[in-house]
């Protein structure tokens, strides 16, 4: 058992590796061969080159602090307005019929069409790509967390009747809890779209952050630059998603995951 | 002593234009064990919804007195708390330390010491409904309504199940409606069974029966009222 579980912690490790240890080496002989020509496609030398000039100059650690504090901000607004939305949506009626129409619409207008009036109305710079996360990630929150109400088993509620737990209790003790599994898979979904909405938001209404360095890189042609930016986006969008998976482990979710 | 008792006249209920209780009297008194039985979709679990007012009849009077709580088939425990949490939802009212010792008491009683930090997803089907049968127990309920509490479960856990509530009612008298598709189940718990119909039910047989309890499964009185419901329902001769 213990053998076991050493073995998997490793391999969970070492197969990642083999896979991102592969494509380098493809991108590393392909460039080296001249099968990638670096018109199209920077070499690993030329990347970390890019890196290294970013980095020393202080500007990545600020375009990085810049789109983790929006990314943050965004998120936290949606979170907050949309789980108690989502909630209120899927236990008044009223609300449901009033509200669902708007929110799908939201959802399926895509939050980049938003852009012009974000400029038009914030400015360029950190409230409207903030505005861009809030505007696509708080809908998509309140849906899933409606339907995962409206999941929740009928004799959770008959059980909440006979224990006579009623209003607010029946709220935070009966379909808080019953909802956090699938909450939390809404946090993670949530998370992954608020970067890229954040990628895009920063590309055309910042003037800062990631986004808008792949941008700027972009007029520059520093195709190097614009891979540094991708990497830098893809690997902290998935340091994310890993931190918000630390959440299912807690013992009041764990069950949504065990059965 | 349980208070809980229960009384049933002229009860109809329809779900639209469905029709599926029809004129049912009922009287149940306080602390008496009552098993309903029927064929499956007779409407037997609408009753037990009536009764637990989780439902209001369509026509019909239907009186309780004292508390009401049900044992559902499975999975009725929540599984976000763990034992200990599940049955303290039963003791609203205590004070914590009052609460503690009540449920540790009740862990005790269930047979699942060792157990009480562990969550409904980490027990045996057993167990879990041993659970709820606590819980259900627990804070001086009036009267149990049991949703075929055992019907989850294999053959063998069933028996041990059934003694289980035998052993427990007898520390704890309650009034107890199960209602179950297990004839055998019925016959050696309750001191009365009634045979529903099929759809809109009514109760078209009434058996008493009067041999103490915990009963052996094999008992005279057991097998004979067996048989007499399995006749009463058409599948013997």
């Amino acid at each position: 058992m213990d053998t076991k579980h050493i073995r998997n912690s490793i391999n969970s490790w070492l197969y990642p590796s083999l896979t991102f240890g592969t494509l380098l080496l493809i991108w590393w002989l392909a460039s080296a061969r001249g099968y990638l020509s670096e018109q199209f496609f920077p070499t690993p030398a030329a990347f970390v080159t890019g890196f290294r000039e970013e980095f020393a100059s202080g500007s990545l650690l600020r375009d990085t602090l810049a789109s983790l504090s929006r990314v943050a901000a965004g998120y936290a607004l949606s979170v907050a307005a949309g789980v108690p939305l989502g909630m209120i949506l899927g236990t008044v009626l009223g609300a449901r019929l009033a509200l669902l129409p708007l929110l799908n619409f939201l959802r399926s207008l895509s939050p980049l069409a938003w852009i012009p009036f974000a400029i038009f109305w914030i400015g360029i710079g950190h409230g409207a790509v903030i505005f861009l996360i809030v505007i696509a990630a708080l809908p998509t929150i309140a849906l899933s967390t409606m339907a995962a109400v409206a999941g929740i088993p009928k004799v959770y509620f008959r059980v909440a009747q006979d224990y006579d737990l009623k209003g607010i209790h029946r709220l935070t003790r009966v379909i808080f809890p019953a909802i956090l599994p699938q909450l939390v898979t809404t946090l993670r979904v949530a998370m992954g779209l608020c970067w890229l909405v954040m990628v895009a938001g920063e590309m055309l209404a910042g003037n800062t952050g990631l986004g808008y360095l792949i941008h700027d890189a972009n007029n520059g042609l520093r195709l190097d630059l614009i891979v540094v930016g991708m990497v830098m986006i893809g690997l902290l969008g998935m340091l994310c998603d890993r931190l918000l998976m630390f959440l299912t482990r807690l013992p009041g979710i764990r069950w949504g995951y065990d059965r | 002593m349980s208070t809980g008792s229960i009384s049933i006249k002229g009860l109809s209920h329809s779900y639209g234009a469905t029709a599926v209780l029809k004129d049912i009297h009922l009287d149940v008194s306080p602390g008496e064990f009552v098993a309903i039985v029927g064929p499956s979709g007779s409407g037997k679990s609408t009753l037990l919804s009536l009764l637990s007012g989780y439902l209001k009849p369509t026509s019909g009077v239907l009186e309780r007195t004292g508390t009401t709580r049900t044992v559902h088939q499975a999975d009725g425990l929540y599984p976000w708390l763990t034992v200990e949490g599940n049955l303290a939802l039963g003791l609203p009212k205590l004070d914590a330390a009052s609460k503690r010792r009540a449920v540790s008491d009740m862990v005790g009683r269930i047979g699942l010491t060792g157990f009480e930090k562990a969550f409904p997803h980490a027990l045996s089907g057993g167990m879990r409904q041993r659970v709820e049968i606590g819980r259900a127990l627990c804070g001086g309920t009036d009267v149990l309504m049991l949703d075929e509490p055992f019907s989850a479960l294999d053959y063998l856990t069933r028996l041990k199940m059934r003694g289980e509530l035998c052993r427990l009612l007898e520390d704890q008298p309650r009034t107890v409606i199960l209602v179950t598709h297990d004839i055998e189940e019925a016959t050696q718990l309750a001191d009365r069974v009634l045979v529903l119909s099929e759809r809109p039910a009514s109760i078209v047989y009434e058996l008493k029966i009067d041999v103490p309890r915990p009963r052996d499964v094999t008992a005279p009185g057991v097998v004979d009222a067996t048989k007499a419901v399995l006749k009463a329902m058409g599948y013997e001769p």
